[in-house]
C-alpha cells in the first residue's frame, strides 16, 4: 500500500506527497500531460527536443543543473508518445532547491536561441544513434506508420524524420510552451524524507504564483478498429531476417488492457512462455522472439518480434506464431498458468515500488490516469481476471484482419 | 512580499554529511562459504547471489566460462530447462545468470515468502547439471546469429576493439568472441569446467532485502553440504599485451552516419593510491552529466548526445576511457575536444566553485546510492571480491571532501597524457 495526500493549489496543479522517512533523499517528479502524440503532423519530434530545451535555462536561472548538483542532486526527463516526465532526486535537507529550479522553469523558459541551436543537434545525433546507425533501427518507425492510420501514435518520440528537428523554430517552442507546461496541466509529486505540511508551503510558495494557463484538452482521432490484415514488405542491409507483427489492443483504462497484458506474458515473458518453449526451443524457428506491449494509454499494440533462424522462411515464421495464436484463442487458459502470470505481476510490482523514485513516478502516471489510488488496486485487477477474460480477449486481439505484419528481409 | 526567484535557497554543503555505512552481517556455512547478508528495505523481496571464481579468467578456450554460466538453466538429471524456467517463473522469481572477467554468478530475486520454495532447486542447478547436446546446439545457433548483428554496430565492434589495443588479444580483458569460437565448443569442455569452477568450485554468498529468520538455516541445509572450497584456486597471471600502434581508424559500415569513438589508457587496480582521487578527477573530466567534456562536446557543440569518461570496474589492472558517437562529420573535432580538455586540466588547476560541487556533487549520489538494500550489498560485494572493507568507503569519502585542485592538477599531468591513450574510431 502506497500512502500519499494530495492537494490542489488554486492554479490547478496537482501534488502529492509520499513520505518515507527511511530514506534520506527526497524525490521531485514534475510530470506534464504532453507527448508525441500531442504533436502536428508536419512537426514530429517536438515534445522530446522541447524535454531537451527544458534545461536549457529558465527565465531567472541560467543553467538547470548547475545549481542542483551543487545541492548533491542529479536529474533526468523522459518522453513518451503520451507524456513528458522530470524528475530528481537529491539530499531531502536541499529539497528547496528543486522547487525552485522546477518552478522556475513551469514559470518560463529562457527561449534561448542557442541553446535551441545545440539542443537541435543533439536531438540529431540522438536519433542517428538509435534509429538509424543501428541495424533493424527503422522498425519501429515502419510499424507504427502501418498499424495507425489516423491516431498520432503513428509517429515515434523521436519524430518522423531528422527535418522536423532540424527545423524546429524558437516561436515553436514558445507556443508549445505556452500551450502545455501550465499548472494546470502538470501533476507535482514530492516523495521520500519529507513531510506534507512543509511541502504544501514550499508548494504553495514556489508554484502558487505561476498563471494557471489554459487546460489543454486533448481531442484526438481515435484510431478505427481495423478489420483488414495489413503488410509490408522491406528490405535491408542487416544480416538476419526480422519478423514483426502486432494488433491492437485496449487503451491503458479499459478492461481488456488486464487481459492483454497478462497474454503478452502467457505468450512471450520467459523461459517458459508458449512462443518461446514452441518456437525458439522446440522448431527452433526464431533465434529471439519477444511478445510485449506498449502500455499506452490510448488504444495500444500489441508485438510480437523476433529474429528468423538463417534458412527458415517468413510464411513458416509467420504460420507457426498464428499455430500458437489459435491454441489460445480455442483452449482456455490452464489455472495453473493463469496464476504464475499473475505471481509474477505481484513480484514486478514489489520490485518496481523498493525505489522512491519509481513510487513518485508512479503515482503522477496513474494520476494522469485519472486517480493516483489506482496505484494501489492494479493488483487485485490482474488477480481478477479470468480464463474466460483471457479467452474473450485473445479471440477479440488475434483477429487477422486486426494485425499489421512486417517482413523485414536481408538484402543478398 | 514578491518572491525573489534569482535568490539561491540556502542549500547544506553534501561534505558536511556523515555518511555511514550500513553493516553487513556476515557468517559462514558448514563449508565454509561465507555468506554477505544485508537486511534492510520496506518492501518484502530478497535477493540472493552465487559468485563462483568461473569467468573467462579461468577458462582454457574462448567462451567455455561464459557458455557454462548461461546453460545452467538449460537442465538438470530431473529438470529440463523448461521445468527449471517455469518453476521459478511460477513463483514470480527471476534467476538470472552473468559471466564476469574474475567471476560467474547466479542471481536469484524473489518475494521473500518463496524462498524456501526456490534454494533447492538452485541448489540441483549447482549440483545436478548435465548441459544437453540440444540446448547447446540451439545456443550455438541463436548466440552466433546475435553476434552477426551485433558485428553491424560501430559501438559493439569500437569496444572490442579499445580492449583488445589496451589488454591484448590473449589476455581475459581484451579477448572476444568470434562464430567460430561457437562452433569449437563442446559439451565435455563445459561439463569440466562447471565440475571444477562450479560443482568443486569456490562460492561466495550475498543476500539482501527482507531476509526472514530461518534463511541462514536453509542456506546451510542446501549449500552448507556441497563439495565447495575444497581447493584453494590457483592464481592465474596474465601478462597485459598492448598494441604498439597507438591510432586506429576502422570503416565498418560504408553507410553509418556516426562515428564510436573510445580513447584508452592503461591505469592501475584499486589498491592503487592514485585509484580514488582519480575518480574525482574523472567526474570533473567526463563522469557526470555536468563534467567538462559533456558541457564543451554536447551542452556547448551539440556534436553527440553524450560522451563519458570512466574507469573500467576490473579487479585487475585496469583502463581509463573516454567513449562517444558523434556524427562522422564531427568526429576528428571531438576528438580534438577531448585532447583539449586533458589539456587543461593539465595546465590550470581546478577552481573551487567547480570542485565544490563536483565535491558536493559525488557526496549526494554516494548518499543515494546507500539506500535499498540492493545497492548496498552490491557496494559490499564489491568490496569483498577486491579484497576490500568499509575502510575503503570512509577513505573514499574523506579524499571526496579534502582532495585539492592541485593534487588533481598532478594526477592530470600524471595520467591525462595524450601520448598515453589509445584513439579508435569506428564508422
Amino acid at each position: 500500500m502506497i500512502e500519499y495526500n494530495r492537494f490542489v493549489l488554486d492554479n490547478g496543479l496537482t501534488v502529492l506527497v509520499h513520505e518515507d522517512q527511511a530514506t534520506p533523499m527526497a524525490v521531485v517528479n514534475v510530470l506534464y500531460d504532453v507527448g508525441a502524440r500531442d504533436e502536428q503532423e508536419d512537426k514530429t519530434g517536438f515534445a522530446h527536443l522541447f524535454e531537451h530545451l527544458m534545461f536549457g535555462g529558465s527565465v531567472h536561472i541560467p543553467d538547470y543543473d548547475e545549481p542542483l548538483q551543487r545541492a548533491g542532486g542529479d536529474n533526468n526527463a523522459y518522453t513518451t508518445n503520451d507524456l513528458t516526465n522530470y524528475y530528481c532526486q537529491l539530499p531531502a535537507q536541499n529539497i528547496e532547491t528543486a522547487f525552485w529550479l522546477e518552478s522556475d522553469r513551469m514559470l518560463s523558459l529562457a527561449f534561448s536561441e542557442k541553446s535551441l541551436a545545440v539542443q537541435r543537434k543533439v536531438v540529431c545525433e540522438e536519433f542517428k544513434e538509435h534509429y538509424l546507425n543501428k541495424p533493424y533501427g527503422d522498425v519501429w518507425h515502419k510499424m507504427r506508420e502501418l498499424a495507425y492510420t489516423v491516431h498520432p501514435y503513428r509517429w515515434m518520440t523521436i519524430g518522423k524524420e531528422l527535418s522536423h528537428v532540424e527545423n524546429a523554430h524558437i516561436n515553436d517552442v514558445k507556443a508549445f510552451f505556452f500551450n502545455h507546461y501550465r499548472p494546470v496541466n502538470a501533476i507535482l509529486v514530492v516523495a521520500g524524507n519529507v513531510k506534507t505540511e512543509a511541502v504544501k508551503q514550499l508548494a504553495a510558495k514556489w508554484f502558487g504564483p505561476i498563471p494557471m494557463g489554459e487546460k489543454y484538452i486533448r481531442n484526438l482521432p481515435q484510431e478505427p478498429k481495423q478489420n483488414e490484415a495489413r503488410k509490408l514488405i522491406i528490405e535491408a542491409a542487416v544480416p538476419v531476417d526480422a519478423f514483426v507483427k502486432t494488433w491492437h489492443m485496449d487503451a491503458r483504462l479499459e478492461k481488456g488492457y488486464y487481459a492483454a497484458d497478462l497474454l503478452t506474458e502467457i505468450l512471450g515473458g520467459g523461459g517458459s512462455s508458449r512462443l518461446y518453449q514452441a518456437i525458439v526451443k522446440e522448431k527452433k524457428l526464431f533465434s529471439n522472439l519477444d511478445c510485449y506491449h506498449f502500455g499506452s494509454m490510448d488504444g495500444g499494440l500489441i508485438s510480437i518480434e523476433g529474429k528468423l533462424v538463417k534458412g527458415v522462411t517468413m510464411e513458416q515464421a509467420d504460420s507457426a506464431i498464428t499455430e500458437e495464436l489459435d491454441k489460445i484463442k480455442e483452449t482456455l487458459v490452464a489455472e495453473n498458468e493463469l496464476q504464475k502470470v499473475i505471481n509474477k505481476t505481484e513480484s514486478v510490482i514489489a520490485f518496481e515500488d523498493m525505489s522512491v523514485m519509481s513510487r513518485a513516478s508512479s503515482l503522477a502516471m496513474y494520476e494522469l490516469l485519472g486517480d493516483a489510488s489506482l496505484m494501489n488496486t492494479e493488483l487485485n485487477k490482474y488477480q481478477e481476471v479470468t480464463p474466460n477474460d483471457l479467452h474473450h480477449y485473445a479471440n477479440d486481439i488475434f483477429r487477422e484482419g486486426n494485425s499489421n505484419t512486417l517482413y523485414y528481409y536481408a538484402k543478398q | 512580499m514578491t518572491l525573489n526567484r534569482t535568490i539561491t535557497p540556502l542549500i547544506t554543503d553534501a561534505v558536511s554529511f556523515n555518511l555511514q555505512l550500513k553493516k553487513c552481517e556476515t557468517y559462514n556455512l558448514d563449508n565454509g562459504v561465507p555468506v554477505y547478508s544485508m537486511n534492510a528495505g520496506a518492501q518484502e523481496v530478497l535477493m540472493i547471489e552465487w559468485v563462483f571464481y568461473a569467468g573467462n579468467w579461468y577458462e582454457q578456450k574462448n567462451i567455455v566460462a561464459a557458455t557454462t554460466n548461461f546453460m545452467l538453466k538449460n537442465g538438470t538429471h530431473k529438470k529440463t530447462a523448461f521445468d527449471i524456467n517455469e518453476y521459478f517463473e511460477f513463483y514470480g522469481a527471476y534467476l538470472n545468470r552473468t559471466c564476469y572477467n574474475e567471476t560467474a554468478t547466479i542471481t536469484l530475486h524473489c518475494l521473500s515468502k518463496h524462498i524456501h520454495e526456490l534454494l533447492p532447486v538452485v541448489a540441483e542447478i549447482l549440483t545436478e547439471s548435465i548441459f544437453p547436446e540440444e540446448e547447446l546446439n540451439i545456443y550455438r545457433v541463436n548466440q552466433k546469429q546475435r553476434l552477426e548483428v551485433n558485428l553491424k554496430k560501430c559501438d559493439f565492434i569500437a569496444n572490442r576493439l579499445i580492449d583488445e589495443y589496451v589488454y591484448g588479444i590473449h589476455h581475459p580483458y581484451g579477448k572476444y568472441t568470434s562464430t567460430l569460437d561457437y562452433d569449437q565448443l563442446n559439451k565435455e569442455e563445459l561439463i569440466a569446467f562447471y565440475e571444477k569452477f562450479y560443482k568443486e568450485g569456490n562460492c561466495t554468498i550475498f543476500t539482501a532485502g527482507q531476509i526472514p529468520a530461518d534463511l541462514s538455516t536453509a542456506l546451510n541445509k542446501w549449500f552448507g553440504h556441497l563439495p565447495f572450497q575444497k581447493k584453494d584456486i590457483t592464481p592465474i597471471q596474465y601478462i597485459q599485451q598492448p598494441a604498439t600502434e597507438k591510432k586506429y581508424h576502422i570503416i565498418n559500415d560504408p553507410a553509418g552516419v556516426q562515428a564510436a569513438i573510445r580513447i584508452a589508457r592503461p591505469f592501475p587496480n584499486k589498491h592503487h593510491p592514485d585509484f580514488q582521487k582519480v575518480q574525482i578527477l574523472n567526474n570533473i573530466f567526463g563522469g557526470f552529466f555536468g563534467s567538462r567534456l559533456m558541457s564543451n562536446i554536447r551542452e556547448e557543440k551539440g556534436y553527440t548526445y553524450g560522451i563519458h569518461s570512466y574507469i573500467q570496474n576490473h579487479i585487475h589492472d585496469t583502463a581509463w576511457l573516454i567513449s562517444t558517437e558523434a556524427g562522422k562529420e564531427v568526429c576528428a573535432p571531438t576528438i580534438e575536444e577531448v585532447y583539449k580538455e586533458m589539456q587543461i586540466l593539465c595546465n590550470e588547476p581546478i577552481e573551487e566553485d567547480e570542485l565544490s560541487l563536483v565535491r558536493n556533487y559525488m557526496i549526494g549520489s554516494v548518499l543515494g546510492e546507500l539506500d535499498g538494500p540492493f545497492q548496498l550489498i552490491a557496494r559490499w560485494k564489491n568490496y569483498v571480491l577486491n579484497e576490500m572493507d568499509e575502510t575503503y568507503f570512509y577513505k573514499s569519502v574523506e579524499l571526496i571532501k579534502t582532495t585539492s585542485a592541485e593534487e588533481l592538477q598532478e594526477l592530470a599531468k600524471k595520467y591525462l597524457t595524450p601520448e598515453s591513450f589509445y584513439e579508435l574510431t569506428v564508422i
